[in-house]
């Protein structure tokens, strides 16, 4: 991206002027000059078209991380009215219905487990399902589907998957308001009934994390963190059912518009009137997704408590906190000093609320929402804490990884996988996949450097860094 | 260092159904940062759906590795051709993944607007390659279209 098309508006804040003749709301990029410029020209282009979309309250944005997705951008924000004619976009939510990380303690140090590591390695690599084909132990019952779908990781909790603590430090408790399975599809359903307590494959990964470096020393002690310690972080999402969810909807929804008669700039956005009843089924069917990727991380974090109780009787495990990314949810938000419901899509971006928000953990209501930022399996991740400013500067929104800044077509060109895992082995971090291709896919070379994004989140007032984690071993999907 | 795959062709793609008789290639892959550009080709549309689903289901696995032993219907009605694409990706990944199987080989006809596919493959097992799992064909960069003497059919896959 040629950031020459840009004007310069704040601290990593940027807008897209319009051009004579365009007609579209306020385009906003957060990131800087180093990160815009990585950008793949599409980014722009798929912004300015949610910029034109009905209903949208405010700026179409994206965050530091921003990369080519297919309708949103990969790192886009955006919020709509629903009493303005505001719209849902199935392409603005994505396949992967609440995609997300979960953030594990596990009460131990590295210098504590350093000698047991490669038996914990492969402990989680045969105990973890992952990759493509991999189905969990847990197969539900036709009866038990509907369960899961409205209860999310409430109902994975009441079936003995982790503790009702766990659930205060999941977003919406783990149990999505208005789900809603009847407008689900019987084949979704099917799909969900093998794949309970799977990781999935592509950028899906557990990974064994050390606490590098803290920033942050007050916000870390709140959450209860400090360096050496081992942290566990599971990213994955809705599985299948998820994915049929999004399946289902994108081309009803994209058909939805036009007859709809909604102005939409591509039908890739494949959207619809919030109030409407093709909008409100999908809703009621992208809830219960969501519901299901919390039962599913749930379902993950108890698998990977048993697994390191194996090996260190002493462990710990208590949920730090677990993030959606790929959602669209009615939040509360001020606007022009009023308090507003807008539906706030989240395409490839974290909810990052700010100290005090009503809806935080009591723990965790000073220091901020916890807001997880992935790295690639070689670099790192971070840790930080939803700010004050980001409410006015992107609906509490931040970041969500590193993003990609090269194809997996280009990837594989570059990166053999099993020469990527032998290079991390030599820097002490152990890879353990099914997929080689998916290793070379997933190199740390084709992120961005996280330590920029991390960087341009808190410069730019999104989020702030609490503390910096570096992987030890990866179970990669 | 460099993989030694033919330009726009991904290393699970190597298989028995890359090329057809003229030896021109039947589907190739484009850049797409987060995921995967497929590109299906054919003398007919039809050919061009089926080499789609090709390139899809070679980015799970080797396509050679896979032996036809069972079959599976697939059978839509579309009256849109890009919508149709997407909605034969969509259903055979969704059945495939329903019934457990990997998918290598792939036949549809159209008659107007009702669409008759059938796929074969077998039941996933430990000895075929694991590649990277297709979450969906979206809308983007979607294309059915005739150019010269061929049809191509393509859109980004979400992996």
């Amino acid at each position: 991206m040629d950031v020459a098309w840009l004007r310069e508006i704040g601290p990593c804040l940027w807008s897209l002027p319009l051009q004579p003749g365009e007609r579209r709301a306020e385009v906003r990029l957060h990131g800087t000059v180093e990160l815009l410029s990585m950008m793949d020209d599409k980014v722009l282009e798929q912004i300015a078209n949610v910029a034109r979309l009905p209903g949208l309250v405010g700026a179409a944005m994206t965050m530091p991380d921003a990369h080519w997705g297919y309708g949103f951008p990969i790192g886009g924000v955006a919020a709509f009215d629903p009493d303005r004619g505001g719209i849902i976009s199935a392409g603005g939510v994505g396949f992967d219905i609440s995609c997300g990380i979960r953030c594990l303690r596990t009460g131990l140090h590295w210098h504590d487990i350093a000698h047991r590591a490669r038996a914990l390695a492969d402990g989680l690599f045969r105990d973890i399902p992952a990759g493509v084909g991999e189905e969990g132990s847990i197969h539900l019952a036709p009866e038990e589907l509907d369960d899961v779908l409205q209860g999310g990781a409430r109902w994975a909790v009441d079936k003995g998957y982790g503790a009702a603590a766990d659930l205060e430090f999941i977003e919406e408790h783990g149990c999505m308001a208005g789900a809603v399975p009847a407008h689900v599809s019987m084949l979704a359903k099917k799909r969900l009934r093998g794949e309970m307590g799977t990781l999935g494959s592509g950028n899906h990964y557990l990974e064994v994390q050390v606490v590098d470096r803290v920033y942050d020393a007050p916000a870390a002690a709140m959450f209860d963190i400090s360096e050496g310690e081992v942290l566990v972080s599971i990213h994955c999402g809705s599985r299948g059912m998820g994915h049929q969810v999004g399946t289902d909807y994108l081309v009803s929804l994209a058909k939805a518009a036009s007859r709809l008669g909604v102005e939409a700039p591509h039908r890739e956005l494949a959207c619809a009137p919030i109030t409407s009843s093709e909008g409100q089924q999908y809703i009621g069917a992208m809830n219960a997704a969501t519901n299901c990727a919390f039962a599913n991380r749930q379902i993950l974090a108890h698998l990977t408590a048993s697994v390191f109780r194996q090996y260190f009787a002493d462990a710990r495990i208590t949920t730090l906190f677990d993030v959606s990314h790929n959602t669209c949810k009615p939040e509360r938000h001020v606007v022009d000093g009023r308090a507003r419901v807008l539906y706030v899509h989240r395409r490839g971006a974290t909810r990052a609320f700010g100290p005090r928000h009503a809806d935080l953990p009591v723990r965790y209501r000073e220091a901020g929402q916890p807001v997880i930022i992935g790295g690639s399996m070689g670099t790192g991740s971070y840790i930080l804490a939803g700010t004050g400013q980001s409410e006015a500067r992107a609906y509490s929104s931040a970041s969500h990884g590193a993003g990609r800044a090269m194809s997996r077509h280009q990837a594989l060109k570059h990166w053999h996988g099993r020469e990527v895992v032998d290079s991390l082995a030599a820097q002490g971090i152990m890879i353990r996949t099914r997929s080689m291709r998916s290793v070379a896919d997933e190199a740390p070379g084709v992120y961005k450097n996280v330590n920029f994004v991390a960087e341009a989140a808190e410069q730019g007032g999104l989020a702030r860094r609490v503390a910096f984690l570096r992987p030890r071993i990866c179970i990669k999907g | 260092m460099k993989n030694p795959a033919a330009p726009g062709v991904c290393e699970c793609a190597r298989n028995r159904n890359k090329e057809n008789v003229l030896g021109i290639p039947r589907y190739r892959y484009f850049d797409h940062d987060a995921d995967v550009g497929i590109v299906g080709y054919g003398l007919t549309l039809e050919e061009a759906f089926e080499a789609a689903a090709a390139a899809m289901f070679a980015l799970m696995t080797d396509l050679r590795e896979v032996r036809p032993e069972r079959s599976l219907r697939v059978d839509f009605e579309e009256a849109d051709v890009e919508l149709a694409l997407v909605r034969w990706l969509n259903i055979l990944l969704a059945t495939a993944r329903e019934q457990g199987m990997a998918l290598s080989e792939f036949r549809i006809e159209r008659d107007g607007v009702l669409w008759r596919g059938v796929a074969t493959g077998e039941s996933w097992r430990n000895g075929l390659q694991s590649g990277v799992e297709v979450k969906g064909a979206t809308l983007t960069m979607l294309r059915v279209r005739q150019s010269a003497a061929r049809w191509e059919a393509g859109c980004v896959v979400d992996v």
